[in-house]
């Protein structure tokens, strides 16, 4: 499939030159050297052309053949992603450790999508039927419960002519026949896909529904909808990672695609052992039955790393394309812009800010407008959610790569080195973050829980930026000088901060709690404040407030009481209520 | 032009530019790139290099010991065919060697038939056993707060004057297999192969972990690589990597333990910004090229463990910040791929505390899963985040008190202020010699936290609180 179009010329790491052919195509997969490493055409002047090159590039020389393939980059897409970890081109990585050992050799070639496994397929069309592309062709049960709606590919239509009865069947195998003009066509549960390229829909829907992440600072202060986008700066070491694992694993998602972009390979073999021993909350599976895995980690080739994070969007849409809701994770974005700069210095292109490439923000806008709540071709409803985390240099917010996607993201993740060193986890400033989605989610919360969560959100987003400006004040004069009503507010928030937004990612009960749980917790501390400052009012002093006993009871109800034991709230509500009218009686 | 073939290799004569370690060969084929060279000078005397560009005909080429010397005229160049591959064997062990890899002990050259790439090759993360183990370093403010763990990368922050390199030895001379508290200790503790790379530090450093090697009877499985403050910047880019190419023989082809000192990394960015520089690249900040992170990423990442070997390699990278900033690109860059970093302050060493090392910045990001039931003891990590989460409240407490007097403290906000001061003498510092057990720190860590009242420690439970709190008759 594969003729010579050309000879290198010129290497530079990742980056070659090659002339040859002027049919090579922008964007085209070409193979380079005898190993036909696979690369990607990046520029085109004459007869000589530009290559990325996905893999180590030592020990290659000019002179070298250039294969062109005539396709752009693609992916394979069919049952079978699901539990698969891939490199940046969707590579199997275990099947390269299968045959190369522990260490990523070069000149690995696999198929994406096992072969010879056979899927249990359910045909949900008939002879005679008019199909189009998106159109739903049948089931393949990709684990024991999840429903792989096998589509028409979004160039083919026609009226099926034969299907296959309900059997297990491969990738390849023939599971329908369609009739367009006058030619037939075989399908199978295999497809590609150009990467680069989104997946197309019939509309975007506007977006109201949250991903619940069972992160509370996330769900209940600053939620992201599904189909939304979210950005997570922060410096190292401040919780851009532990928070996406904790949202690949308790997100209320229906598919998960985690990429590891230019980040630690520990961090992915966690994951890949962690999750299959992990269980989903809501239908007792493995996690990993659920989560498409991206790995192309710092020491990997950059020009890989590049390409991972269309890999990983292209499958995300695809699943969308099934009706499912998708969330995406993207760790960290700041090293898919590094590989973009790396590979445009060795272009020699004129850079802009910071050394990145001009054509930075448009990468990243596009990348984030592939997020999306869509009617789909088959008219069913997907969303792809996505979360970018984003690694500034020196944790500065006003470098290039954080500043662009804020444009393009409406919900905004601030973490905090001051936060995270202090170990407040996750450290993410109340002050600095933001979500646009709150007004849109706000009646999904009504709906749920049947309790006003925008207001006692509102409340208590109020108390918290009182509190910022009280421990200004606090800070020249000390606590003492402040009214008790005041400091009545700063013990509020202190209940808020270390009882509700502190969320422990390694601890069992904490890890993750239900919106019931998360909007009682809330509900409990603001009553606490109204009784408290009732009683303020009457001239009670802060330290008897301060010295109650359910005030330790409420910072530590984030472990003591688990996702199923709710009822234990109404007994803390109960000692709040009793212990506040004791105080109440004293200052009658 | 002339071209002759000699022992495999092809030589040129055919230098037309040379710029600092950088030279433009030109007229010669089949030159592959990161292909190794020889450089022969009018003189006869030889030197190395590496590929970084090749055209048609055309090659750029980093001397590795620098250009000094050379000249256009006179100047050969033998492209040698292959990338840099180093002899690795166990009896490297116990030697001496430059910055490239060859012996300066008077030692003969490694016998051995084993050569490996000294660029080494991506682990696969499906390949990777995830870190579990602690290492007990005898160090309270590291085996508590900051427990190392086999396999993982956790650098030393420093700055110029301050103890990093004692604080590094006494690692690497403490540093055991940790056990459980309450489990039998093995009569001979586990040992470790160590791998010493030195990277533009001056002669009395290298000296100075000689002879702690030497004193602590290690020197036999200590191999050291040196390339010293006056030895050729360039070779600066090789050393740490032929360290590794080491480290991975001996931990991952004779499954032996091996802890990595690369020392200083901030010379080594340097270097690289160097070459950068010379040759014209975009730079992204101070002048640092745009890929330092992956580069830093090639040395850090050959770090852990694999399914197919019982070893290990364990990092400790030491960087000097330039002006104690710690968001310089060489901290910064390597904080982003390290799992945790170990901070030393300057306020404490003046404070005369040793090891330095400032609490709140640190961080080892893999304790969580070596630490605890099964590994340390079921209270240490409730036990960890409680005497943080104090030690941060200390901090505003002593901003309070330098605004309002210490007099005018709440009585609880006092009581922080005693544990911050005792916290920093008697658990942070303690003595160069000082190897204190798990065990040992935990009960230190608990004895201070008796100091503030039981309501105040809400990050351990009330059965942690009823089992380790000293009252506080027990506790003076
Ligand atoms: N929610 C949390 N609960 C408990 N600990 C946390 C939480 N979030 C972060 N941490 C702590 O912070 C450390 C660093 O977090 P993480 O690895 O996610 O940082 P990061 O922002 O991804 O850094 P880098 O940019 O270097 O990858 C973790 O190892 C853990 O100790
Ligand atoms: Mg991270």
């Amino acid at each position: 499939m594969s003729d010579k179009i050309g000879t290198l010329t010129w290497i530079s790491g990742p980056v070659v030159r090659a002339r040859g052919s002027r049919k090579v195509g922008m964007l085209e997969l070409v193979e380079v050297g005898e190993e036909r490493l696979v690369g990607e055409v990046i520029g085109l002047k004459g007869d000589t052309f530009t290559v990325q090159v996905y893999e180590e590039t030592a020990g290659m020389q000019p002179g070298a053949p250039v294969y062109g393939t005539g396709l752009p980059l693609s992916v394979e897409l069919g049952p079978g992603l699901l539990q698969s970890i891939y490199d940046g081109v969707q590579r199997p990585l275990p099947l390269i450790e299968e045959s190369m050992g522990s260490f990523i050799s070069r000149g690995a070639h696999f198929d994406p999508i096992n072969r010879e496994k056979r899927w249990r397929y359910i045909p949900k069309v008939k002879v005679g039927d008019e199909v189009k592309g998106g159109t739903i062709l049948g089931i393949a049960m990709e684990t024991d419960t999840f429903e792989h709606k096998v589509m028409v590919h979004p160039d083919d239509s026609g009226t099926i002519t034969w299907v296959p009865k309900t059997g297990e069947y491969t990738v390849t195998d023939p599971i329908a026949k369609i009739k367009t003009g006058k030619e037939e066509k075989e399908l199978t549960m295999l497809q590609r896909w150009p990467v680069r390229q989104p997946r197309p829909f019939i509309q975007r829907l506007g977006v109201s529904i949250p991903l619940i992440t069972g992160q509370r600072i996330l769900d209940m202060f600053f939620p992201v909808a599904k189909g939304g986008a979210a950005g997570i700066p922060g410096p190292f070491g401040s919780g851009k990672t532990v928070t996406q694992h904790s949202i690949a694993k308790y997100a209320d998602a229906e598919v998960i695609v985690y990429i590891g972009c230019g980040e630690r390979g520990n961090e992915m073999t966690e994951v890949l052992q962690e999750f299959p021993h992990l269980v989903d909350p809501r239908n007792g599976r493995p996690l990993m039955e659920r989560t498409v895995l991206i790995a192309n980690t710092s020491n990997m080739p950059v020009a890989a790393r590049e390409a991972s994070i269309y890999t990983g969007i292209t499958i995300a849409e695809y699943y969308r394309d099934m009706g499912y809701s998708v969330a995406l994770m993207a760790d960290s974005t700041s090293r898919w812009a590094e590989a973009l700069r790396e590979v445009s210095g060795r272009l020699e292109e004129m850079p802009a800010e910071e050394g990145y490439p001009a054509y930075l923000a448009s990468r990243l806008a596009e990348f984030y407008e592939r997020a999306g709540y869509v009617e789909n071709l088959n008219e069913t409803k997907g969303s792809v959610t996505i979360v970018g985390a984003v690694s500034p240099p020196g944790g500065d917010f006003s470098e290039p790569v954080t500043q662009h996607t804020k444009r393009f993201i409406r919900c905004f993740w601030a973490l905090d080195n001051s936060l995270s060193s202090a170990r407040h986890f996750p450290a993410i400033n109340w002050l600095d973050s933001y979500s646009e989605y709150i007004d849109g989610v706000a009646d999904w919360w009504q709906e749920k829980v049947g309790k006003d969560w925008l207001g006692m959100r509102n409340q208590s987003m109020e108390l918290l930026s009182e509190e910022s400006r009280l421990s200004q004040i606090v800070k020249l004069v000390g606590p003492d000088a402040l009214p008790d009503a005041e400091r009545m507010i700063l013990e509020t928030s202190r209940l808020l901060r270390e009882g509700i937004l502190q969320q422990n990612a390694m601890d069992e009960v904490d890890a993750y709690s239900t919106v019931e749980k998360q909007i009682r917790m809330l509900e409990l501390v603001l009553h606490f404040h109204e009784l408290g400052m009732k009683i303020i009012k009457r001239g009670a002093v802060i330290s008897v407030i301060h010295d109650l006993p359910v005030v330790d009871t409420l910072i530590r109800m984030k472990n003591d009481v688990a996702n199923d034991e709710l009822n234990k709230f109404d007994d803390i509500e109960k000692q709040i209520d009793k212990q506040m009218s004791q105080l109440d009686a004293e200052y009658r | 032009m002339s071209d002759v073939t000699v022992g495999g290799g092809q030589e040129v004569l055919g230098v037309t530019r040379i710029d600092g370690p950088i030279m433009i060969v030109e007229g010669a084929a089949n030159i592959s790139y990161d292909e190794v060279v020889e450089i022969r000078d009018s003189k006869g005397r030889l030197r190395r290099g590496r590929v970084l560009e090749v055209g048609e005909e055309m090659a750029v080429v980093q001397i590795f010991s620098g250009s000094t010397g050379l000249s256009i005229d006179g100047t050969s160049v033998r492209f040698l065919g292959d990338t840099l591959h180093m002899p690795v064997s166990e009896e490297m062990l116990g030697r001496i060697f430059d910055g490239l890899g060859n012996p300066i002990d008077g030692g003969p050259e490694p016998l051995t038939d084993h050569y490996k790439d000294i660029n080494g090759l991506p682990i696969n993360p499906t390949a990777r056993v995830y870190p579990r183990d602690y290492i007990q370093t005898g160090i309270s403010s590291i085996d508590g707060l900051n427990t190392l763990l086999r396999g993982q990368k956790l650098p030393l922050f420093s700055g110029a004057g301050l103890p990093h390199d004692k604080l590094a030895a006494q690692i690497v001379r403490q540093a055991t297999l940790g056990k459980p508290v309450g489990t039998q200790t093995d009569a001979e503790a586990e040992e470790f192969a160590i791998v010493f790379a030195a990277m533009g530090v001056k002669n009395d450093v290298a000296d100075y972990f000689r002879r702690s090697f030497t004193e602590s009877g290690a020197l036999n499985r200590v191999a050291m690589f040196l390339n010293l403050a006056d030895d050729p910047p360039v070779e600066r880019i090789v050393t740490p990597r032929a360290a590794l190419t080491l480290a991975e023989h001996l931990a991952y082809d004779l499954d032996k333990h091996v802890l990595v000192v690369l020392t200083d990394m901030t010379n080594y960015g340097e270097s690289l910004r160097e070459i950068s520089n010379i040759r014209g690249e975009v730079p992204s900040r101070k002048g640092y090229p745009g890929y330092l992170y992956s580069d830093l990423s090639s040395l850090y990442e050959r770090t852990g463990r694999i399914r197919t070997s019982k070893g290990s390699i364990t990092q400790i990278p030491i960087l000097t910040m330039p002006n104690d900033d710690i968001t310089h690109p060489m901290p910064d860059l390597t904080g982003y791929i390290t799992e945790g970093q170990i901070v030393l302050g300057r306020e404490l060493f003046f404070a005369g505390i040793y090891p330095p090392v400032a609490v709140l910045p640190s961080l080892s990001r893999l304790m969580k899963d070596g630490i605890g039931k099964g590994h340390t003891r079921d209270d240490h990590p409730h036990w960890g985040a409680q005497l943080y989460a104090a030690y941060a409240r200390t901090q505003d407490v002593r901003a309070l008190a330098s605004v309002i007097g210490e007099e005018e403290l709440s009585e609880v906000d006092q009581k922080y202020l005693k544990f911050g001061r005792a916290f920093e003498r008697e658990f942070i510092n303690q003595g160069s010699d000082e190897n204190r057990s798990i065990e040992r720190t935990l009960e230190i860590g608990w004895k201070l936290l008796s100091i503030m009242p039981k309501n105040e420690l809400t990050r351990v439970t009330l059965d942690e609180i009823a089992q380790y709190y000293q009252e506080e008759d027990a506790a003076n």
